[in-house]
């Protein structure tokens, strides 16, 4: 029965399968402050993250829940059913021959040591709350570039992390910034030393296992002046009938003249509540990207941040999303333009579907110093069907009356005559859906490394299978 | 030649949208090779006869048969029918942003003419000759389908998926509307090029008789209300061009 409910819940998810359950610590659901130093005990911290942790826990409770989304959804979450720890595997393997089978196996399947052999520079896999693979290609590390999973990065480089940990998102910021910092496991360090550049991506994988799972990775990149870095996240669970939560915290600093790249494919399962904070701060002549495209989860609010500190620096937002039955997509940017002579650009797609529902949230400011600021955003979202819905709730707050803005706003319907059209070409109803949902994605896939682009258009095209007629 | 299976046979073909009848009993046989003209004012049926022929789900065939090579058409989608041979070239091309031309033509030929088909230099080589008969240039392969197309750009598109998905039976709904003489002739040589001497069968629809100084029709059909009024040779086309359509409203001259 409660196959049935999940398979009708999410249609032909494919990553919806789940292996055994199998932990070497599992904690009994529910939060307390000792549940929180438990993590923080395990895991052997210094005191300084403990106090973190215990802190943040507190402001967790007293911490309404936000104010906007989806609020009749986020009341459905219920925190004592959540599990907060769950490890699977002992140790952080190099090599994946180490890695417990049935775990490694989730990983083959997923196709993440292929891909990594094919063209990446390292790899993070990390199942329930610990990373249980880690690797980065030697010449990478003999430049002194760092890429380890969060825990380990504390370990080795505790005054680097102890610099940048909530420097961008403190944990006062939201209800689940401060659940993250409470009780975050895994995630990924970076470090990119001055003028060194990443050539290859880098990758981390994030899957969900078990039941009623919380996962709280905590992400930190730090990019020295002048270096480069692409760094691509996936994500996917099994489905289930009970809901599981995922709240990550990403934090990305990029110093002079620095340009980060951060890439997500989510694909979660529609049991999923997907509720992310990511920020970034670009210095003098930085960059920083966000390429972010969320398929699945039942819920997520997550509006990548970025704001722009030095002068001349440059942030971009490229986001798509997809709502499907039971779906509610709640995303969008935030930037602020707190130098001169910074530039932004905010690009938004979204498309909703049988009852989905996609909004966008966006916020650029710019701040009275800041001058000769220029901004971009366009917003396009595009219904398939009766009953879905779409809603823009922009925001733009200029106290700087040199500033160019520009701001467009779209929504269409797929037509009758342009399903026709493709259809009289040879393509069934199915593909020719994908192909305009697929071309509608195009301003985004283009930007993704060909292998995810070719995997998103597959898994859109999955998406418009077996809903029609 | 008689006794050959007609590319497209049509019998008593009742058509009606929204409840509403528009074609009122229709018959039409193209033979191999032939090219059928279809004339009439605007609002006379012709493009529900197009749509109607590629299966546009909007228009219920009330009662008549549709026939390609002596196989029933009316069960089939639309997607089905283009991959038993048939072609419909619009009249108002849809755009579909993201969708690169050279994508979607491959994808096409694939799935109507096989994979096979759509692969290495043949395809490369089919695209390129097709190409040059229409005078589209290389970049356009890499615009996104009708996408900010000018008027003869997507009427020069449609006849190059004509050329290269090689249709049993090719329809052009007012394929010479909204072009200039040179865009007519570019036209032209690619319908030419696609039908004559080959076994297809082509329909060509129009209420202007200036494509047809290009492409001969061998056999000429006015569409009035919903019915053909009369038939006859290319001379007809002459005919409507000098004298319009006005002596051809009050009767109902029968000729077949």
């Amino acid at each position: 029965m409660a196959m049935e409910e999940a398979r009708e819940a999410v249609g032909d998810y494919k990553e919806g399968w789940h292996d055994p359950e199998h932990s070497t610590i599992r904690f009994d659901s529910g939060l307390s402050e000792e549940v929180v130093r438990k993590i923080s005990k395990i895991k052997n911290e210094p005191e300084w993250m403990t106090e973190v942790r215990v802190k943040a826990y507190h402001h967790f409770v007293n911490r309404p829940m936000p104010g906007f989304g989806d609020r009749e959804a986020l009341e459905g979450i219920d925190f004592d059913k959540v599990c907060y720890y769950l490890r699977s595997s002992d140790a952080t393997e190099k090599d994946w021959g180490d890695v417990p089978e049935d775990i490694r196996n989730t990983f083959d399947r997923l196709g993440i040591p292929e891909a990594e052999q094919k063209w990446l520079s390292g790899v993070t896999a990390q199942y329930e709350s610990e990373a249980v693979y880690h690797s980065i290609r030697e010449d990478l590390e003999s430049q002194g570039v760092i890429f380890l999973d969060m825990d380990s990065g504390l370990r080795e480089h505790p005054e680097l992390v102890k610099k940048y940990f909530c420097s961008v998102v403190p944990y006062q910021d939201n209800k689940f910034s401060a659940l993250n910092t409470a009780v975050w496991s895994g995630g990924s360090f970076i470090y990119v030393p001055k003028g060194v550049s990443v050539e290859m991506p880098v990758q981390a994988y994030f899957r969900i296992n078990a039941k009623n799972m919380g996962q709280f990775e905590r992400t930190l990149i730090v990019a020295d002046e002048g270096s480069s870095i692409h760094y691509v996240e996936g994500c996917t669970a099994p489905t289930y009938s009970t809901d599981s939560l995922h709240s990550a915290v990403v934090e990305l600093i990029a110093h002079e003249g620095a340009h980060i790249r951060y890439s997500t494919i989510q694909n979660w399962s529609a049991n999923v509540y997907n509720l992310v904070t990511k920020r970034g701060i670009a210095h003098k002549d930085a960059t920083i990207e966000w390429i972010d495209g969320n398929i699945g989860s039942k819920l997520t609010m997550k509006y990548p941040a970025v704001i722009l500190k030095g002068e001349g620096s440059h942030a971009e937002v490229i986001s798509v999303a997809y709502a499907g039955k039971g779906q509610h997509q709640d995303a969008g940017a935030k930037i602020h333009h707190l130098a001169s002579n910074t530039t932004s650009k905010i690009l938004s797609k979204s498309i909703s579907k049988d009852g989905g529902r996609g909004s966008y949230r966006g916020m650029v400011t710019v701040s009275p110093k800041a001058e000769n600021c220029k901004l971009n955003v366009v917003c396009d979202a595009l219904i398939l069907d009766d009953g879905s819905q779409t809603d823009t709730y922009p925001t733009m707050e200029v106290a700087n009356p040199s500033a160019r803005c520009e701001h467009e706003a779209s929504v269409s319907k797929v037509s009758d005559d342009q399903v026709f059209y493709l259809m009289s070409r040879g393509h069934s109803e199915e593909e020719a859906l994908a192909m305009i949902v697929n071309g509608f994605f195009e301003p985004f896939t283009r930007e993704l490394p060909m292998e995810y682009a070719v995997e998103l258009n597959k898994l859109m095209a999955l998406e418009m299978e077996g809903s029609i007629g | 030649m008689s006794d050959k299976t007609p590319v497209l046979s049509i019998e008593g073909l009742h058509v009606g949208i929204d409840g509403n009848p528009i074609l009122h009993g229709i018959d039409l046989k193209i033979k191999p090779g032939e090219i059928h003209a279809i004339m009439g004012r605007n609002g006379s049926g012709k493009t529900t006869a197009a749509s109607t022929i590629m299966g546009h789900p909007d228009y219920e065939v009330e009662s008549g048969s549709i026939e390609l090579n002596g196989a029933d058409l009316l069960e089939l989608e639309a997607w089905e029918r283009a991959r038993k041979g048939v072609f419909l070239s619009f009249q108002y091309p849809q755009s579909v942003p993201g969708l690169q031309v050279g994508h979607f033509l491959r994808k096409s030929v694939a799935a109507i003419c096989g994979d096979e088909a759509a692969k290495g230099a043949p395809f490369r080589n089919a695209l390129k000759s097709a190409m040059e008969e229409v005078s589209i240039p290389r970049s356009f392969l890499s615009r996104y389908v009708n996408d900010g197309f000018s008027g003869g750009e997507k009427k020069r598109f449609e006849i190059l998926q004509l050329m290269l998905l090689k249709p049993t039976l090719a329809i052009l709904d007012e394929t010479d509307s909204g072009l200039d003489i040179d865009g007519i002739r570019v036209v032209s040589r690619g319908i030419n090029a696609a039908i004559r001497g080959s076994d297809s069968g082509a329909l060509i629809i129009t209420h202007y008789s200036r494509i047809l100084e290009h492409v001969k029709p061998d056999y000429v059909h006015v569409l009035i209300k919903g019915k053909i009024v009369k038939s006859g040779g290319p001379e007809l086309a002459l005919e409507l061009e000098e004298r319009g359509y006005e002596w051809l409203e009050s009767g109902t001259t029968e000729d077949d």
